[in-house]
């Protein structure tokens, strides 16, 4: 999940300047080429083409420690497994031994992660379209000349973004279980029936809807600014030519934030890939969510209940890399589209 | 997600935390080599009972030469996981408190120690079924009883007598109370069986007779699913299926409103079910009563536990001996075990003190019933043994997931007990124990 600004950047029309971004490569160009006009001592030389590697420091050191470290032992351990003598109990019973692809093979062909990653697509299956839907419509209605109270609007809708997620799947789980309820309570009062949405294929919805809620905000603000950004020109050419405003939204403004939709999409794929908080808290508060409700769940269980660091952390790498490949394709086939729309 | 801003934000406090690392590397060690000389020693300990620093600090003022500081822990399965990861690293504080069904996990790890030469006659303190749970049954004392929770039979006397219900001393009559309760009542039910609480299972098991883990020579042998605890899980999901009794989970706020509405009659539960209720039905303060629980046999007088938790001395401590005179000193001492009830409000696992002054008074919420402590000090009598393994948490886990979906289904619970049993078996295996068929 680091290169998303890239499809972003490239929308802005930035790409045909490259000049406009001053990299560590010319300032080093720059420092050899004034080298030739002004000869020098080489030390000078020496310096500046360590200078940059120089500024690199602090973030490489950073990014080691607790980005590379971490993933490296995360790697060990996967490969790892405990070696139990006799009870296993007192000094000397547990030895961590090599496994081998052991961990793998147990993690690939559990059948409670597939369960738990099918569960996952199908609830992504509902958050993210309806989450982007919701979202370009906000932005789009933002957007438009006759809105009022515009900056209010904004605010009201980004506000659920600001609540935590735990918070979030605490309140709404509340509002969910049918005896303490307000809609239960009102249901029951007009003598409709009251849908169990703890449970089922109803709890999918319920998850889902506390994601939007949570979510849309945030990707309004994405594609709303992304929106503001255009020229005005466009719109003033396109008023000229008799295009109506809703004729501008779908035939102007949508192609045009393509790159934030793809972003915004990009972002939400991996947030669903990693649900957690949201399950995780309603759990306690019914009988229709397993402790392997999705595949975080599944990993914290391994680690953190059931002391297996080792399967944990095989799983969470295998995670890790069906995420990337997953979003890194959805990048590129998304890329390659607008690429060839920018071209024709 | 802003994720620029996040990770500007992570860039930063990595910055600062490499920077204490830094500071923490360049004093740390000097502190513990002080203590090892002659002088006073220190001990920390992590607990998490609430006004625990309070009763350290009378020990404290009685020993200058072994200082005890504690250091505040979340409670459960959390402080399991941090304690085996400190002893992974060798730096486990000297004392910890653990659940009973902790400690195989715990021993397993090689984070506790044994201290039997260290608390001889300390034994003969407690009831026979909570000292095992600390030794599994061996020579070895890996750690001293601190509470327990014999389970007991609470019910709503003010509506029992409404409904014409009697108490149910079998669990026979308890079924025919749920059943004849459902008829007068059908929106009211007797309890629920919650399958988001494993321990309580755990307990009405341990009550019929289940060993969940035993173990000869080398190997372990898994009970789940012996005939004491099929009998037990037959029996609650029987009721469950023929909709006797609800199937929604405890402790939750639909719960709550059920004990404090009077929607659930009666509750298993265990002696410190007076606290619990304090803050989920406020409204019913006076109106509850505590019976022992029903048995299996008629006449029969036996009980399961459900929580409670231990003072164990870890393998990283450098004065083991300091550590267990404390836990002693903690445990069993009159003037210590009066003061955990007044601060921590624990019921204490040392009989002696379960007919002491600190629980001459019934709870407030049980005003009405002033013989409270002195039924629960005999039911804690009758307390059975229970049988913890190396992997309590995985079978723990497995139950929620499987009786969650059967309680749902209410499909019986036959395949459910199957399944945490298989379960159970299959991680020992994985883990690489020996396990007998």
């Amino acid at each position: 999940m680091t290169q998303p600004p890239k499809g972003a950047r490239r929308s802005y029309g930035a790409e045909a300047a490259p000049y406009a971004h001053p990299s560590p490569t010319t300032t080093l160009t720059r420092a050899r080429s004034a080298q030739y006009l002004f000869p020098s001592p080489t030390t000078t030389l020496t310096r500046a083409r360590s200078a940059p590697y120089l500024f690199l420091l602090p973030a490489a050191v950073l990014f080691a420690l607790f980005f590379a470290l971490p993933i490296g032992y995360a790697l060990w351990l996967s490969f790892h497994k405990v070696e139990i003598k006799g009870l296993g109990l007192g000094k000397g019973a547990k030895s961590e031994v090599w496994a081998g692809l052991e961990n793998y093979t147990s993690a690939l062909t559990d059948s409670e992660l597939a369960a738990s990653a099918l569960r996952v697509l199908g609830y992504g299956a509902i958050v993210v379209p309806v989450m982007l839907g919701l979202a370009l419509f906000f932005a789009l209605l933002l957007d438009s000349e006759r809105v009022r109270a515009r900056s209010f609007a904004r605010l009201a809708i980004f506000l659920p973004y600001a609540v935590p997620g735990v918070i979030a799947a605490v309140l709404w789980g509340f509002l969910y279980l049918p005896d303490v309820s307000p809609f239960h309570f009102l249901l029951g009062k007009l003598g409709l029936p009251e849908p169990d949405l703890m449970d089922g294929g109803p709890l999918y919805l319920a998850m889902s809807n506390i994601a939007i809620w949570g979510g849309t905000g945030f990707n309004m603000i994405v594609i709303y600014t992304a929106l503001r950004s255009l020229p005005a020109e466009v719109y003033e050419a396109a008023t000229l030519d008799g295009c109506s405003e809703l004729q501008i939204a779908l035939r102007i403004k949508i192609p045009m934030v393509v790159p934030s939709l793809v972003l915004t999409f990009f972002f939400s794929i991996i947030a669903t890939l990693q649900v957690f908080n949201e399950p995780m808290t309603l759990k306690p508060l019914t009988n229709g969510i397993p402790s392997t409700w999705s595949p975080l769940m599944k990993v914290y269980n391994d680690a953190f209940t059931g002391g297996n660091i080792h399967a944990a952390s095989a799983t969470a790498v295998v995670l890790a890399l069906a995420t990337f490949v997953l979003s890194f394709a959805l990048l590129r086939i998304s890329n390659r589209r607008t690429t060839q729309g920018a071209g024709r | 997600m802003p994720h620029t801003m996040r990770r500007s934000l992570a860039a930063a406090t990595a910055v600062l935390l490499g920077a204490t690392a830094l500071t923490a590397c360049g004093s740390s060690g000097s502190g513990d080599g002080a203590a090892a000389g002659s002088g006073p020693v220190s001990l920390t300990y992590w607990a998490w009972a609430p006004g625990m620093d309070k009763v350290v600090a009378l020990w404290n003022a009685e020993h200058p030469d072994i200082k005890v500081t504690v250091q505040k822990q979340a409670s459960g399965d959390d402080l399991v996981t941090k304690i085996i990861t400190a002893a992974k690293a060798h730096k486990a504080p000297d004392l910890v408190q653990a659940e009973y069904q902790a400690l195989p996990t715990l021993v397993s790890n090689d984070a506790l120690a044994d201290i039997a030469p260290d608390v001889a006659g300390v034994k003969d303190k407690f009831a026979p079924g909570i000292w095992q749970q600390t030794t599994f049954g061996g020579e070895a004392v890996y750690a001293l009883p601190q509470d327990s929770g014999p389970l007991m039979f609470f019910y709503r006397q003010d509506l029992f007598k409404k409904y014409g219900l009697s108490v149910p001393t079998t669990w026979e009559e308890f079924a025919a109370t749920a059943r004849d309760l459902k008829k007068k009542a059908p929106k009211q039910s007797l309890t629920t069986f919650s399958a988001n609480d494993s321990g309580l299972f755990a307990g009405l098991a341990q009550q019929a007779g289940a060993a969940w883990w035993t173990f000869e020579g080398d190997t372990w042998k898994v009970g789940i699913d012996d005939a004491a605890t099929r009998k037990v899980s037959d029996f609650w999901g029987g009721l469950v299926a023929e909709g006797a009794i609800d199937n929604q989970p405890m402790y939750t706020p639909s719960w709550n409103k059920a004990m404090n509405t009077g929607e659930q009659l009666a509750w298993v539960s265990a002696v410190w079910a007076p606290g619990t209720l304090t803050t989920a039905a406020p409204d019913t303060k006076g109106k509850w009563a505590m019976a022992p629980l029903p048995q299996w046999t008629e006449g029969g007088s036996s009980t399961g536990s459900w929580g409670g938790s231990s003072t164990a001395v870890t393998t990283d401590s450098k004065h083991k001996k300091a550590a267990a005179q404390f836990a002693t000193w903690l445990n069993t001492d009159p003037v210590a075990l009066a003061a955990l009830v007044k601060e921590s409000g624990i019921y204490p696992a040392a009989t002696a003190a379960q007919t002491s002054g600190a629980l001459a008074k019934a709870p407030d919420y049980f005003a009405n019933q002033p013989d409270f402590y002195t039924r629960a000090a005999e039911i804690a009598k009758t307390t059975a043994p229970a049988a913890w393994g190396p992997n309590v948490n995985v079978a723990y886990t497995a139950f929620k997931d499987e009786f969650g979906k059967a309680a749902k289904a209410k499909s019986g619970f036959d395949t459910a007990l199957t399944a945490v049993q298989s379960a159970t078996v299959t991680d020992l295996r994985k883990q690489g124990f020996e396990v007998a068929k």
